[in-house]
């Protein structure tokens, strides 16, 4: 299987989904320059986290309209599977390609600590590796995560089943306390309709080796690897 | 020749939306004494220069500040055109 991950200007994770595809998925992998219109036939895209284009006038607004984002929305849209890590889940909101919008942290301030996962939704395919109410420790890294959509959109969300990760306590339980942006609904990840987009505010390629504190993270490429071999999606590899 | 045109652009918030700066903004100010002030929204401002001749320009303006200057899901926005 071949991952590719976009580089846009001022990208700062893409080292490091690249080195956890490679190093430690032992995946096939590429990088993608944000000028290019090629996807070297990948069979998986991400968009790593950083403050893309400097993060001027919205997080994730300027890169959304690169060269190579009208490729990765065409292939989204044709069913190729995308993951967007943090500044990559703000690109895929102001793309389209996922609901709802990540604003200002409820505190206004940066936060970057380990936060408990809990995995709400087991059918798709980042997370069909992990059990229904897993829970993951991942770090999170941002100022602008806070998951907004209206009620009635985020309870047709919930209600879809496309609420992939929700902030718990390390009991599982969700509380205002562990919420660390005021998101709605205490959402981290959701995924689109169709099943293919995942976009999650927390870091899982910063949690694949126990020495990084938590190797939680790698549950999410195994599945989507295990899940893409599984379908077909890909070829002899 | 023409001078070129103007435009003027506000992005706020839609109501309801959360505005946790405005919000952290208000109580700075109360902090401050000013405690008048019961609520503050913020948002953004833009000028835009653009050709004296320039064709269908409010259906362009328009159309920028729905693509790209204000995000329609969380935002909406208003134009001037003082020329």
């Amino acid at each position: 299987m071949k991952f590719g991950v976009v580089t846009f200007p001022g990208s700062n994770c893409d080292y490091d989904a690249y080195a956890a595809v490679r190093h430690i998925l032992g995946e096939e992998v590429e990088f993608l320059w944000h000028k290019s219109s090629d996807l070297k036939n990948c069979d998986l895209v991400i968009l790593p986290g950083g403050f893309s284009y400097g993060d001027y006038l919205r997080a994730g607004a300027i890169a959304r309209f690169s060269p190579i984002m009208q490729e990765v929305i065409d292939f989204a849209r044709s069913g190729g599977l995308v993951i967007g890590i943090c500044n990559g889940f703000q690109v895929l909101t102001e793309a389209g390609l996922l609901p709802g919008a990540l604003i200002r942290n409820s505190h206004l301030r940066f936060s970057c600590k380990q936060v408990y996962l809990r995995v709400e939704n087991t059918e798709s395919p980042f997370t069909s590796g992990c059990s229904r109410g897993e829970i993951l420790q991942i770090p999170i890294a941002h100022g602008e995560g806070n998951f907004y959509h209206f009620d009635g959109d985020i309870k047709k969300l919930e209600e879809a089943g496309r609420v992939a990760f929700r902030y718990v306590d390390a009991s599982g339980q969700v509380t205002p306390e562990a919420n660390p942006n005021g998101s709605r609904e205490n959402i981290a990840g959701i995924i689109n309709a169709e099943g293919n987009v995942l976009g999650m505010m927390p870091h899982p390629e910063r949690a694949v080796e126990e020495i990084l504190g938590s190797s939680d993270g790698l549950r999410v490429f195994e599945s989507v690897r295990d899940a893409c071999v599984a379908s077909r999606l890909v070829g002899d590899n | 020749m023409a001078d070129n045109k103007k435009a003027v652009v506000h992005v706020r918030l839609k109501d309801g939306v959360l505005d946790p700066q405005g919000v952290t903004i208000q109580k700075a100010l109360v902090q401050m004494g000013y405690d008048d002030i019961l609520a503050v929204r913020s948002g953004r401002f833009f000028e835009m220069e653009i050709k004296a001749d320039a064709a269908d320009i409010d259906r362009k303006i328009d159309e920028v500040c729905s693509r790209l200057l204000a995000n329609p899901v969380i935002e909406e926005f208003q134009v001037e055109t003082p020329n």
